[in-house]
């Protein structure tokens, strides 16, 4: 198990190479710079800045200069914030993703497991269709449409949750922008238990342990369970790639200060340190929860070893 | 060359497949199975209204998406005076705008899926044909795209590079292929060792005229299925990149432009939002019951 984790981290390595070289070249491959600017500057004063940065050096070498930096930890300066560094944009926004986006995908994890079970044990009933209908809907109506609805019913006209914005103190800011997150992923969950479930409970083990006369609920939460969050747990990955595009659009929409619309802002504004160090931020992650949902297999399923 | 035909003319071909029913009886079978299935049925006439709808109403509509109207600004929807879905901010009636959403994207959704596919299945089918090395190198490649975060690349490529439609549509169709190489090499790798390929092989066929005339018909039942799965996650993927402001531009519109547009003002209009919202749904809604409807039919597995 250990070898298999450290082996498999170490095969992480030309994954995020990879993602670090393409997104380098993508960036710099664009037409125009980071200091190309509406004002006209004088030429000594940029090749000032850009040497300041060092734009004026061979590719190569700025390529092998940010790795260099990336092995220390440091993502370089932002180009568009002046004397702000790259890691100082994450480590103030990010933590509010990742409390936005816990909160929604273990939101999504405790109501989307149980109606997914109810729909299997009971399928082709009203507790079936009804749920799976409306999981589909899910599914098709996109966070943005989810989201401005939830704050109009929500916010303008119950006043139970505020409407955006990350300054109060109060809690109740977390609710509006996690439901409307995890309002997909509810589906999703829900969608991909009642498959597995209904798998798992046709399987023959399943009928012998029947046969042994063990009780409905034992049978279920001892013995199917763990072999139908199989799939849940290969979802992971996406789901937190998901999550991730999901948190964009949420924290436009509620104006929250995270990475997500630092992001778009900095693509927008040619700020190559932000735009690479965030991309490779988001590599990192999903490169992280693979490996967690290969791991976590071994522990669901007696069979896989490493 | 030659000689491989004189070869293949000399084999005594046991079964003419052109005449021969399985093939052709396979699809029959399920298209009547699918016919049992009211849901996707409904899904499959609904999408057919949607589609026809918006062919015909912006052609025949007496208005156009473009010209503003200033004398009927935000309109509430009405069945008199013309402007059944209301107009919106700048006057424009909603229905010819929503109409040329629907258009946009299902445009989008239609062209991303097939650039996907193509590369998808033709990947995949080259991975699982050819097997050993180059499989595990090609399926490796895979692997290491399915941990890059596409999503900030996308939006870098289509901010540095312009928004164009067209880039859209590479862009979309370039980062959503790697499911479906998945998927056709598994399959693929179950049919290489069939009987019908050893056929092919022993009367002389060359390796890629196998890959395009008998196994990826073989997986084409497959292909659909995730061709109509697809297709709806690109519509949904245009849209998030409209609602960025990242995806068509103005005067031209899309559904996720239109409910992008309806959300800034969703509180005085809600129409606005809600009508595409409605039919962004609706797409994605039925084009993802009819896949299942396909899948129930079509996968082997599920039968």
């Amino acid at each position: 198990m250990l070898r298999y984790t450290i082996s498999r981290l170490l095969g992480a390595i030309p994954t995020v190479m990879v993602i670090i070289t393409l997104a380098f070249l993508l960036l710099h491959a664009a037409p125009g710079g980071p200091f190309d600017s509406q004002k006209k500057i004088p030429p000594e004063i940029k090749a000032n800045i850009e040497r300041k940065y060092h734009l004026d050096e061979p590719l190569y070498k700025q390529y092998l200069r940010y790795l260099g930096g990336m092995m220390q930890g440091d993502l370089g300066p932002s180009y568009q914030y002046r004397d702000t560094t790259v890691n100082q944009i994450i480590r103030e926004g990010f933590p509010i993703d990742i409390i936005i986006g816990g909160i929604a995908l273990a939101g999504a994890l405790l109501i989307g497991l149980p109606i997914g079970m109810i729909a299997a044990l009971r399928r082709n009933t009203g507790w079936d269709h009804v749920p799976m209908g409306l999981s589909m809907m899910g599914i098709s109506v996109p966070v943005f449409v989810v989201a401005p609805i939830l704050i109009l019913l929500f916010a303008v006209n119950l006043h139970w949750f505020p409407a955006g914005g990350w300054t109060s103190h109060s809690l109740l800011k977390v609710v509006l922008p996690s439901a409307a997150l995890a309002a997909p992923y509810i589906a999703y969950v829900a969608r991909l238990m009642r498959g597995s479930m209904v798998e798992v409970l046709n399987s023959q083990f399943i009928l012998m342990a029947r046969a042994k006369g063990v009780p409905r609920y034992l049978l279920i939460l001892r013995h199917a369970l763990k072999p139908a969050l199989m799939p849940l747990v290969s979802f992971l990955g996406p789901a937190v790639a998901g999550v991730i595009t999901g948190s964009i659009v949420i924290e436009t929409i509620f104006g929250l200060p995270g990475i997500g619309r630092a992001f778009v802002d900095g693509a927008l504004n040619r700020d190559y340190t932000l735009v690479l160090g965030v991309t490779v931020l988001y590599g990192v992650l999903i490169v992280l929860f693979n490996l967690l949902a290969d791991l976590s297999y071994s522990l669901l399923d007696p069979r896989v070893r490493y | 060359m030659s000689s491989t035909n004189v070869k293949m003319e000399e084999t005594p071909g046991p079964v003419n497949l052109s005449d021969a029913p399985p093939g052709r009886s396979l699809w029959q079978d399920a298209f009547a199975r699918l016919l049992h299935k009211r849901m996707a049925v409904a899904s499959g006439i609904l999408l057919g209204v949607i589609v026809l709808a918006a062919v015909v109403v912006p052609w025949i509509s007496p208005y156009n998406y473009f010209t503003p109207e200033w004398a009927l600004l935000d309109t509430p929807p009405t069945l008199h005076g013309g402007h059944i879905f209301g107009t919106d901010d700048l006057g424009r009636d909603l229905l010819v705008r929503v109409m040329w959403g629907c258009r946009v994207s299902l445009m989008t959704g239609a062209v991303a899926s097939v650039v996907s596919i193509v590369i998808g299945v033709l990947w995949g089918a080259a991975a699982g044909f050819v097997g050993g090395r180059v499989d595990s190198f090609m399926m490796r490649i895979v692997d290491v795209l399915y941990s890059v975060p596409f999503i900030p690349f996308v939006i870098v490529l289509v901010v540095m590079f312009g928004r164009n439609l067209f880039l859209l549509f590479v862009a979309i169709g370039a980062v959503s292929w790697l499911d479906i190489a998945r998927i056709v090499r598994g399959q693929t790798l179950s049919l290489r060792n069939k009987e019908f390929i050893e056929a092919a092989r022993a009367s002389g066929v060359r390796g890629p005229t196998i890959v395009v005339r008998h196994l990826i018909p073989n997986l084409l039942g497959i292909v659909i299925i995730y061709a109509t799965l697809t297709v709806p996650s690109v519509i949904l993927f245009e849209a998030f990149l409209s609602f960025l402001g990242l995806g068509v531009q103005a005067p031209m519109t899309s559904l996720g432009v239109l409910v992008s547009d309806g959300a800034s003002d969703l509180q005085s209009y809600p129409y606005q939002l809600i009508i595409p919202a409605i039919f962004l749904a609706l797409i994605v809604y039925c084009l993802n019951y009819l896949g299942d409807g396909l899948r129930d039919v079509l996968d082997p597995k599920a039968r």
